[in-house]
Formats: structure tokens, sequence, C-alpha cells
């Protein structure tokens, strides 16, 4: 995960802490805010049923599929928010979905 | 070396942005602000200038493409009047908010509402809350010394605020006067290069901006926008500083006349400043103790300044080229009472004058200030403000 | 350069996770998808216009861009976006910035079909060095399913509703492609996701690569809107394309090129029947009302047909 140049930042800072203009240093750093917690319904990856096709990659709205070497790995549950469209493009069965509680 | 040149303010404040070199105009037409995006147009047709001229479609456009410009750590400019200001009004106080020290040049005309070309300032006075800075010019020559000093204001630390400099549509924007003029190397030197600190185009960093603000955010980034403001009024005395060493003209902001040993006195703006001058002087002939207060930066407002040029009046009468429609009295005229508010026992009288071009004459100005000692001999003013120059 | 899906899955992302789109937002996709046809070597000025994608990508004190992001207004993405590619050309000469950039405004169909619409215009007859990418959901999303001109006829929103004396949006839905196609810009495309995101990919690509401004309208289903279960989303879009109701096609210098042609055209109901948006539609008594949905997708369909010279 890349440095988060606004780590500083909270709503605790009085004004002359905040950054002008609201201007966001740096790039990405919502990587560091958990959406995870919004998931109502949860993917399971099953990498023995996988056959690394990641026709799933593309199709999450919250890049929480990572990739290396052109293998998924098992999701970002940090962001994954739990929609369910790779469960639905998947052709092997690698990934089962269902409502967390069930 | 000053070259002596003859000009109108349009001509000039275009050789100011030829000598300043920005690097993006984007800008559309309107009367009478027009000649200076053809002006630029032509420098950059003629391989005069190095910007990149942006003929856009709209002036909300202008102004978006101006913001996407200047955040992308281009030193940009535009130029506009009257409807074209007010369609880019939604812009300025975004462009404001993001701290994007970009220049504008208003020509000041009547807001539509009926059309009207001609001067007034009812375009630039809807806008004085926006968080810009505002500085107004009297003639030709103070508009060429205002936008080159407006470039090095806005961009400065302390700052980093869009800047307006407005002149008088037509009045001053078309007529010619003599006019001394700075040197192309001396003003680039003076307005150095833009180096702001955070641009979209940093290669080492990328940057975001323009950001969705949640409450717990907004109202103290909205008071870095007032902390700004406030410390634009030192910034503008330095530069103006500076600025009088190389061309040996003084600028401050407000210019008092005659007011030493005044006890009436007139707060105006603009070229109508000019003709209250010689008013004041012909008065002056005939023993009135009257001065004159113009006030050149009206954004941020010069409290501390017009406290203490107007503390020991007798009366002062406020000249505003713009109504207010807020059955108070002009924008003007409603900062200076409140400026004065609880500090001087001045009569305040409040009149609006010149719009959509109604002629300004001495006569005019001779004519406010004899409402102003009928005001002070009457011990007061009724309810309202005064209307002159209309048909009764 | 041929599509290696492998690959370009391997790259690393643009987008970042930890934005606040809805579970299941199609924006999030599209964005994803278009940014990944930038080589990674080259940097991007990235703006969008007021909006769900905004409000949720850029919300003080998180970026979920990996590149540079401005955000102004709700109607001039495409206005902001030209004054930086204006300074980019500036700086360049001066010397001040020595790499690649590229240049891309993000609109919904209500910053881009409506609002956004003149200043769209303007930045394309410009010919800035850009990229205008609409992502279509078919309503103002973000201030909560209100009608654009990009809505299809008779699908229900906040602001088209449905009731007894109304069957939903009254007007059929602005074709803004083949609008933009009509500026004679150097390339046009439509697309959606379909399979592996090859469509996508390619047509973004050459958006992005091809000198001049380009445009992309991308269908991005919102489940919300829409009312259609999250999951899905791909599903969604194939039935869009198999229909017809969203043809795949680009426009190169002016030469229209259909980019996909179903075996089976399906019928239209396919398309609007898993969607609560046109729930109504499926009352008794109100077949006539699909069959005039289905009477215009067909001439639309056959109008592109010729367009791209395909036998009808």
């Amino acid at each position: 995960m890349k440095d988060n140049l606004m780590k500083h930042i909270n709503e605790q800072n009085a004004w002359h802490e905040l950054t002008p203009g609201g201007m966001i240093y740096g790039s990405g750093n919502s990587e560091h805010f958990n959406t995870g917690e919004w998931r109502v319904a949860i993917p399971t990856f099953i990498e023995d049923k996988c056959k690394q096709c990641l026709l799933c990659v593309p199709v999450c709205p919250d890049s929480s599929i990572p990739v290396v070497d052109s293998k998924r790995l098992d999701f970002d549950f940090e962001h994954c928010k739990g929609c369910g469209i790779c469960y639905k493009v998947c052709p092997f069965d690698a990934i089962t979905f269902k409502k967390i509680g069930e | 070396m000053a070259i002596r040149e003859r000009l109108s303010g349009n001509e000039a404040v275009s050789i100011a942005i030829r000598q300043v070199n920005p690097d993006v105009m984007a800008a559309f037409p309107i009367t009478p602000s027009t000649e200076i995006p053809q002006f630029i147009s032509q420098y950059v047709a003629n391989g005069t200038i190095d910007t990149e001229f942006v003929a856009v479609e709209s002036e909300h456009s202008a102004m978006s493409a101006c913001m996407g410009s200047q955040a992308a750590g281009a030193r940009t400019v535009t130029a506009t009047s009257s409807c074209g200001l007010a369609l880019m009004w939604e812009m300025l106080y975004v462009v404001a908010s993001a701290r994007l020290p970009l220049t504008l040049c208003c020509i000041n005309r009547a807001l539509t509402g009926p059309i009207n070309i001609n001067n007034d300032h009812s375009d630039s006075m809807g806008a004085r809350d926006a968080g810009w800075i505002q500085i107004y010019a009297e003639n030709a020559q103070e508009a060429y010394d205002n936008y080159i000093q407006c470039v090095r204001i806005g961009e400065h630390k302390d700052v980093q605020l869009p800047v307006m400099a407005c002149q008088d549509g037509f009045i001053t924007s078309h007529a010619v006067e003599n006019i001394l003029l700075l040197e192309d190397a001396e003003v680039k030197a003076f307005v150095g290069e833009y180096e702001p600190e955070k641009y979209l185009l940093n290669e080492k960093e990328a940057v975001s901006m323009g950001p969705y603000d949640i409450a717990n955010y907004y109202m103290e980034h909205k008071y870095q926008q007032k902390v700004a403001l406030d410390n634009a009024k030192q910034v503008i005395y330095d530069v103006a500083a500076e600025f009088e060493k190389m061309s040996g003209r003084k600028y401050g902001m407000i210019e008092e006349y005659m007011m030493e040993d005044a006890e009436y006195a007139m707060v105006i703006i603009g070229s109508s400043a000019g003709t209250a001058k010689d008013a004041v002087d012909k008065m002056r002939a005939e023993g009135k103790k009257v001065g004159l207060v113009k006030v050149r930066v009206y954004r941020p407002f010069p409290e501390e300044e017009m406290v203490k040029a107007l503390s020991g009046m007798k009366g002062v009468v406020v000249m505003d080229k713009a109504e207010g429609y807020s059955a108070l009295g002009g924008p003007l005229g409603a900062d200076v009472k409140a400026a004065l508010f609880g500090r001087t026992n001045a009569v305040v009288l409040n009149i609006v004058y010149g719009l959509g071009g109604r002629d300004v004459r001495v006569e005019s100005i001779e004519e406010a200030y004899g409402r102003l000692f009928a005001a002070v001999e009457a011990g007061g003013v009724p309810f309202g403000y005064d209307y002159l120059g209309l048909r009764k | 350069m041929a599509y290696n899906f492998k690959q370009e899955m391997n790259k690393p992302e643009r987008l970042a996770g930890g934005h606040r789109l809805c579970a299941g937002c199609g924006a999030g996709i599209a964005v994803r998808g278009v940014m990944r046809a930038l080589k990674p070597e080259d940097k991007a000025v990235v703006c969008s216009a007021t909006g769900c994608l905004e409000v949720s990508t850029c919300l003080y004190p998180y970026t979920a861009w990996n590149d540079s992001f401005i955000h102004s207004a709700f109607e001039n993405s495409a206005a902001t976006v030209s004054g930086s590619e204006a300074a980019y050309i500036a700086l360049k000469k001066k010397g001040k910035v020595n790499g690649t950039y590229k240049f891309i405004a993000f609109g919904g169909d209500g910053g881009t079909y409506d609002i956004g619409f003149q200043s769209l215009s303007g930045a394309m007859e410009r010919g800035h060095d850009m990229v205008y990418v609409c992502y279509d959901n078919g309503a103002y999303m973000n201030t909560g399913i209100q009608r654009s001109s990009g809505t299809p006829k008779y699908a229900e929103t906040t602001t088209s509703a449905v009731g007894k004396c109304s069957p939903g949006k009254k007007q059929i839905r602005k074709d803004l492609t083949e609008v933009i196609a009509s500026h004679h810009i150097p390339y046009v495309a439509q697309t959606t996701f379909i399979g592996n995101f090859k469509d996508l990919h390619e047509k973004a690509e050459k958006a992005l690569y091809t000198p001049g401004a380009a445009f992309l309208n991308i269908l991005a289903p919102c489940p919300r809107g829409w009312r259609y279960n999250a999951e899905d989303m791909m599903t969604i879009t194939k039935l869009a394309v198999e229909t017809c109701y969203w043809p795949l096609y680009e426009v190169i210098d002016g030469e229209y090129k259909l980019s996909y042609r179903p075996k089976v055209k399906q019928p239209i109901e396919n398309f609007l029947k898993p969607q609560g948006r046109f729930k109504h539609l499926f009352k008794k008594g109100n077949e006539d009302l699909i069959a005039e949905i289905q009477a215009d997708v067909d001439k639309r369909w056959e109008e592109l047909l010729k367009l791209c010279g395909e036998e009808v």
C-alpha cells in the first residue's frame, strides 16, 4: 500500500492544519479507507476450482481482486463491497456468494 | 526607461498581458472586453507571445478552462464584461475556493436587464463576495499598472487567490490616453515565473483538486480563504512598493485626494474619480473643504484605511455605480457605512449614479457634494438613499 | 496492438479501492476499463463532472485516483480538462513538463447529455487532445434517480414518475453518440462491459492514443436506479447489446464501423424485464408500450446498419 500523504489530516484538525483549497496530495490514498464493512453479502474464493481465467477481475467496481503475475489472489476484503458481479461471471464456480449471517 | 504611448485601456492591458506572457488565455468575446482576446489572438498569430489561446464557446467554459489550466500549473488569464462575468458566476467561487491565482480583466459594463452595453459596476459588484481580490482602475495607466501587480498579488504564497483587474467599459477601455509603459524585460523580471507548489502536471507527485468537502472540513477551508484574503492586504502594499521603485508610480488600498484638511468627503470607484478630482479642485477654489477617497482595492475591503481617512469628517457621500436592490443602498455604501459604524459621527449619504452609462460630469459631482452639505446642515439623512442624474 | 487480456489484468490499478461508489456500480467498472488502456509509463489528468463518480472518488482527505485529478463543477468537465490540455501544451513548449500526459474527462449522462452538453460540444469542436468518457446510467443517479435526456422512454425515474396518468418518461432517448459523431472528430465510439472487456479496452485505447478529441459513450448500469440485483450487471449489459438497445460501434474519421452484430436479435422485453424501472410496462394492457419501444429500437438499429454499410 502506498504511503498516505494525507495521514495527518483528520476531523479534529484546526483550519491551518488542513491543506489549502482542500487539495489532496499524492494519489490513491482511498486504499486507507475501509469500505469492506459495507458488505451485506460476501464472495468466497475457492482457489482449487479457479482456472485463473481472470474474467472476474475487470468486473469489480472496487479494484478488489488483486492480480500478481497473471494470477488472481484472494479478495481484498478491506474494499470489497460484496456486490457479487464476480461470482456471476465466474465460469468455473470458483467464487461462491452468500448473505452474511446465512 | 519608460515608454510614452497613447493607448486605450484595452490596448494598455493587452500590452501588459503580452509583457507578462501568460501560459494560457481562455476567453469568449463580449463588449467591451472583446478587444483584449482579439489582441492576444493576434500576438499569438504573430508569434509575439508563447501563450496558448483557447477560444472557448462561452464564458462559463472560459472560467472552467482557466481553472483547469491554472490547476495544471500554468499562469492563466481571461477577460470579460457584464453578462460574461455573470455566466462565470458559479466558477468564480469554485476557482477561489480551489485557491487558483488566475487573473481576470473585467471591463465593467452594466449587467443585462435591460440589455445595455455601457459602463457601470453592476457586473463586478455582484461578484464582490466570490472570494476574489478586486482592484479597480481610474484610467488606462492604472489599468496597465494594476494588471501587472495583480499577477504578483494573487500568486503570492500567502494569498493564492484569483484577482479581478477592473476598469470602466468604454470610458477607460476605449478612450485613448497618454500612458507610460514599462519595458518588456522590466515586467518579465517583475512578475517572474509562476511556480506553484502543487499542480496537476507535477510529474513527481499527483494531486487531486476540488474534492467533496464534508461539514467537518468545509468551514475550515472557507476560513483559510478568509485568511488568504486578509493576507492579501500586506501583499498588495508590498507589491505596490516594489512597483513604485520600478515605475515611480505609487499605489495603495485607497487613494486620498485633498483629504488633509477636508470636512466633507466623497468615496468613489473607477473612472468617475477622475471627474470628481476636477470637481474637488473647482470647489476647493471656491473655498469648500471637500476631499475624495478613491477605492482602488475593493476586496479585501480597506476597512482600516477607510476609517482612518474618513475620521473627523462632518459628512461622507458614498457613490455607487451599481444598484444593490437591498433597499438599503448600493454595495459600496453599505460597506462604508458598516466600516464607519460606531467609529465616526459623520453623516453618511449614499448615492447611486451613472447606471448603464448615464453621464457623470463635474456638475454631477458638485451636485452630490451639495446634497451632502444639505444633509449635514439638516443634521442627518432620511431612511434610504439617493439617485443622481435621474429624470424626475 | 492485439488485445492480451492477461497482460492487461497485470497492469497496476489506476483507480484505488476504498472509494464510496455503491456496491456493483457501473461507473467504477467503466473508469477502471478506460484507465487500464493507458500505457503504464504515461500519466493522466482526469476531470470528473459533479456526480456519483466525483463525490465518491474524491472525498476530502481521500482520493481514489492514482493520477492527477480535478473536479470543478457539474457542467464543465470537458472545458476544465481542455484548459489542462492547453496548459500542457504551453508548459511542454517551455520545457516545464517532459513526460506524456493524457487528458480524460468523465461525466454521467446528466453531466454529458444535458447540463454539460455545451461544454462538451465546445471542447470536441476545438479539437483538444483529450477523451471525453460518458458513463451512461440513464438518469441523474447522484441526486436520486431523476430523468435525463439519456433516460429511455417509459422508464420510471423520480421525475418521470409512473402513475395512473403517466407511463413513465414520455420522451425517447437522445442519441448522444450520433450527435458527437456529427462533430467530425477523429474518434467516437459506443461500448459497454462485455466478456473479457476487449471491446471497451480497444476503444479506450484508440480514443486515448488517436491525436485530437475523442468521445466514448459507455453504458454503465446503476443497480439502484435500474432496480436489478447488483450481481446481474454483466447479464444486463449483454442484454443491452443482444437486443440492439445499445449497439457497439465506432466512428473513425467519420466512417461508421459496427463492432458486433448479434446472431439473433433478442426482443427488447429481455432487456426491460429484469429492471424494476420498467416493471409497469409488464402490466396487462401495456403491451403496446413495449411494442413502441421495440419499434424505436428496430428503427435506430436499421439506421445504424445503413450507416455502417451493413446489410439491413
